[in-house]
C-alpha cells in the first residue's frame, strides 16, 4: 500500500506566527501522489498552494512552521528530518522548477555550472567526466543545444532560461518535481513547447509532477488529477475528467463555470466575494460566506474531507448527509 | 463621414539603440461606433508601446497619432486637458497603481478635484459611489479602506471605476486581468463590457491572452514585432485564423476544454527560428513561418483581404486577393459591412 504512493501528505498543518496572529496557511491537508502521476494544484493567490510546495521541499522558514501532520516520501516522514538530511532529499528526490525563470538563475554563472552546482553540494562523489555527461544529458533532455551550457543567463531567451531551470531540476532524476507556474512569464507558443518538454521528460523518468498554478486551461491540457485549494484547505481532489465534467465542491463548480470557453462568448461568470484572511477564518466551512449553496451546518462546523465518489475527495456538507442517507439505505 | 475618435497614421516608433517597437501602423476608430478592440501579441510585439503612444506618453518617431482630429503632440492647453479627461487608462498591476499610505478614495478624489467635477463633498461622494456601483463594487465595502485591504480584483475594478468617473470616450486597458486570479477575471471583463455597452466607451484592450480577447472584444489587431499580422472581426480571426502566425498563436492556447487536445486542432509546425532572417526587409515572421516563401524574405507583405470583408492579413499566401488600400486598417474597424455581418 505504501509503495503505491510516492508522496503522501497527511493532516498537514502549516502556520505562520505573526504579530497580527497565527496565519493558518495550510489546514489539515491530505494529498497523495502516485509515481509518474501529473497532479494539478490550483487555488487563488493566498490559498496556500505555494506554502504546500515549500512544505514538501522542507523550506518553511520562521516565522512559519509545520504545526502538525506528516509528509511521507516513499513512506519516510520528511518533516522529521534534520536540515542536513532535508538538503539531501531536496534536489535529488524532490526538485522544483521555479516560477520566474528570469530571476532564478545566477547571472554570473554559466548554465553548466549551475546544473552541476547541486550535485557538488550533494557530494555524490562524481568525477568531472561523469558530471560533464550529466550536463550534456540534461541539456539534451530539455532540447537545448550543448553549447548553451557555456553561456550565461543573459544570453538566453525567456523560453531557454525556463528550459535551463528544468535542466537543473531534472539533472539528478528526482522522483517528484514541483513546478510552480513554470510558464506564467512565457507567451502561449513558448508555453506549449516548454510544457511538452516537461511532460516528455517526466514520462521518460517516471517522475511525478505537481503543477501549481491558476491557469485552468493549462491544467486541462496537462494533468491527470486536480487538487483545488481554498483558504488553506483542500476543497476537492479528483481525476481531471471528474473535476472538469462533474465537480462536486461549489467552489470547484464556480471555478469551472467561470472559465472562458469558445462556445460562450460574452458570458462572464465570476465568483463573487473575496477570499478570507488566513489569520481570520470564518467559522464552519471557510467557503461558506461566498457559497450560494451554503446552509445550516456550513456556518458552524468544518466539513470533513471525504471520498464522496470513487477517487473524488470533497470537503463539503452538501454530500455528508447524502452519504449518511446512503448508509442508512444500505 | 463620421468623426474619428482615434487615428493612427503610419506610426513608427524606434527606441534609442535601434529597436523598432512599432513599424508603420495605421488604424482608426470611429467615434460613433464604440467597440472593444483587442491588441494582441506576445512580449516584444509592441502592444504596450502602442498603448503608451495613444495615451500620449510616448511620441511617434514618424507618423502621427490623432485624437478627434488633433495631433497629440500639437494640442493646446485646453485641448490637452480635455484629452486627459476623455482618454483614460487601466494598467496591468493592481498593486502598483495605489499609494499604500492613502485610502483608496484618493484615486477618485484627485480627478474629481482636478477636473472640478463636483461643487461640494456630497456631490463628489455621490459620483464616486455611482461609479463603484457601475463596476459591481459596494461603496460601503470599498470607500474608506486602504489598498491592502482589497483583493487584486477589487482594486482593478476600482481603477475602472476611477476611469468611468470621468466619462471617458476612450479607455486603454493594458493587460488588466493578467495579474488577477482566474476566478476574479470574469468580474473585470464583465465591467469592461459594461463600460462599453452602457456608457459607450471605446476600449483598447491590450493583452497577450487570446481567450479573454475573444470573449470581451469585437475586433482584434494581432501584432508581431511591431507589425500587424492580422486584424478584423474577432469571431472570424479566433475561430478561423488565416495568417500562419495567428494560427500558431491560437493553436497554442491551452483551452480549459477536455475535448480539445492542445495544439492538435490546427496543424502546428514548430520550427527553429531562422535568426539569419531577422532582417528589416522582409516579413517579420518569415524566420518562424512554416509556409515561408522566397519573396517573404525580400519585402514585407501588404495587408490582403484573405476571404471576406471581415479581416485582413499581412501574408503573401493571399497574394491573389485584393490589397487593403494604404495599409490602413482603419477602414476595417468601422466597416459597416463588418457590422452587418455580425
Amino acid at each position: 500500500m505504501s509503495n503505491e504512493y510516492i508522496l503522501q501528505i497527511k493532516n498537514l498543518d502549516v502556520q505562520y506566527y505573526t504579530d497580527a496572529g497565527i496565519v493558518f496557511a495550510n489546514n489539515k491537508i491530505n494529498l497523495e501522489l502516485k509515481a509518474g502521476e501529473r497532479l494539478g494544484l490550483v487555488g487563488e493567490s493566498g490559498s496556500g498552494k505555494s506554502t504546500l510546495a515549500l512544505a514538501i521541499l522542507g523550506m518553511i522558514k520562521p516565522p512559519g512552521g509545520i504545526a502538525g501532520g506528516e509528509i511521507l516520501l516513499d513512506g519516510r516522514d520528511i518533516t522529521k528530518l534534520t536540515e542536513e538530511e532535508t538538503r539531501q532529499v531536496r534536489g535529488r528526490e524532490i526538485s522544483m522548477i521555479p516560477q520566474g525563470a528570469m530571476n532564478s538563475l545566477n547571472p554570473v554563472m554559466r548554465v553548466k555550472d549551475q546544473i552541476i552546482d547541486s550535485m557538488i553540494d550533494h557530494e555524490l562523489g562524481l568525477g568531472k567526466a561523469e558530471m560533464k555527461e550529466i550536463v550534456r544529458d540534461a541539456l539534451e533532455a530539455v532540447e537545448l543545444d550543448r553549447n548553451v551550457g557555456d553561456m550565461y543567463p543573459h544570453e538566453l531567451s525567456g523560453g531557454m532560461k525556463q528550459r535551463a531551470c528544468i535542466a537543473i531540476a531534472i539533472a539528478m532524476k528526482p522522483k517528484v518535481i514541483i513546478a510552480d507556474e513554470p510558464t506564467s512569464a512565457l507567451d502561449v507558443v513558448t508555453q506549449r513547447q516548454v510544457m511538452q518538454t516537461i511532460r516528455r521528460i517526466q514520462e521518460e523518468m517516471g517522475a511525478a509532477v505537481i503543477l501549481i498554478g491558476h491557469d485552468m486551461g493549462l491544467m486541462a491540457q496537462f494533468v491527470d488529477r486536480l487538487a483545488v485549494m481554498y483558504a488553506g484547505q483542500m476543497a476537492e481532489v479528483a481525476g481531471k475528467q471528474q473535476a472538469f465534467r462533474s465537480p462536486m465542491h461549489p467552489y470547484t463548480q464556480m471555478l469551472i463555470e467561470s472559465l472562458p470557453k469558445l462556445a460562450t462568448k460574452g458570458v462572464f461568470q465570476g465568483i463573487p466575494g473575496i477570499t478570507p484572511l488566513l489569520r481570520d477564518l470564518p467559522p464552519g466551512c471557510v467557503f461558506s460566506p461566498r457559497c450560494p449553496q451554503a446552509f445550516g451546518p456550513c456556518r458552524e462546523t468544518t466539513p470533513k474531507f471525504l471520498e464522496h465518489r470513487p477517487n473524488q475527495w470533497v470537503a463539503c456538507h452538501l454530500y455528508e448527509n447524502e452519504n449518511e442517507s446512503e448508509k442508512a439505505r444500505a | 463621414m463620421s468623426e474619428l475618435l482615434l487615428d493612427l497614421k503610419n506610426v513608427t516608433k524606434q527606441f534609442k539603440g535601434g529597436t523598432v517597437a512599432l513599424d508603420n501602423i495605421s488604424f482608426s476608430i470611429d467615434a460613433d461606433n464604440p467597440s472593444i478592440i483587442a491588441v494582441a501579441g506576445e512580449s516584444g510585439s509592441g502592444k504596450t508601446t502602442l498603448g503608451m503612444m495613444v495615451l500620449g506618453f510616448l511620441s511617434a518617431t514618424t507618423g502621427s497619432v490623432l485624437y478627434r482630429g488633433k495631433d497629440l503632440t500639437k494640442m493646446s492647453g485646453q485641448e490637452n486637458t480635455d484629452f486627459r479627461k476623455e482618454v483614460q487608462a487601466v494598467f496591468q498591476d493592481p498593486f502598483a497603481v495605489y499609494n499604500p499610505f492613502y485610502k483608496v478614495d484618493h484615486i477618485m478624489e484627485v480627478p474629481i478635484a482636478k477636473f472640478k467635477m463636483a461643487s461640494n463633498k456630497k456631490d463628489a461622494r455621490a459620483m464616486m459611489e455611482q461609479a463603484l456601483i457601475s463596476v459591481g463594487l459596494r461603496p460601503e465595502e470599498t470607500l474608506g479602506r486602504f489598498p491592502h485591504q482589497m483583493s487584486g480584483g477589487q482594486r482593478q475594478r476600482m481603477a475602472l471605476a476611477r476611469a468611468l468617473l470621468l466619462r471617458p470616450k476612450l479607455l486603454i486597458a493594458d493587460e488588466p486581468v493578467s495579474m488577477v486570479d482566474a476566478s476574479l477575471r470574469a468580474t473585470i471583463l464583465e465591467a469592461l463590457d459594461k463600460l462599453n455597452k452602457e456608457f459607450g466607451i471605446t476600449v483598447l484592450y491590450i493583452t497577450h491572452d487570446l481567450t479573454t480577447a475573444y470573449h470581451v472584444s469585437d475586433y482584434i489587431l494581432v501584432l508581431y514585432r511591431g507589425s500587424i499580422m492580422e486584424a478584423g472581426d474577432v469571431e472570424s480571426i479566433i475561430r478561423n485564423p488565416q495568417h500562419p502566425y495567428t494560427q500558431l498563436l491560437i493553436g497554442s492556447i491551452p483551452w480549459p476544454d477536455l475535448d480539445r487536445v492542445w495544439g492538435e486542432d490546427i496543424a502546428i509546425i514548430d520550427i527553429e527560428e531562422d535568426t539569419s532572417l531577422e532582417s528589416k526587409v522582409g516579413c517579420k515572421f518569415a524566420g518562424r513561418c512554416p509556409q515561408v516563401m522566397d519573396k517573404c524574405k525580400v519585402s514585407p507583405p501588404p495587408l490582403y483581404w484573405p476571404d471576406d470583408n471581415n479581416r485582413v492579413a499581412s501574408c503573401y499566401l493571399f497574394e491573389d486577393k485584393e490589397i487593403l488600400p494604404g495599409n490602413d486598417v482603419g477602414t476595417l474597424f468601422q466597416s459597416k459591412k463588418v457590422a452587418a455581418a455580425r
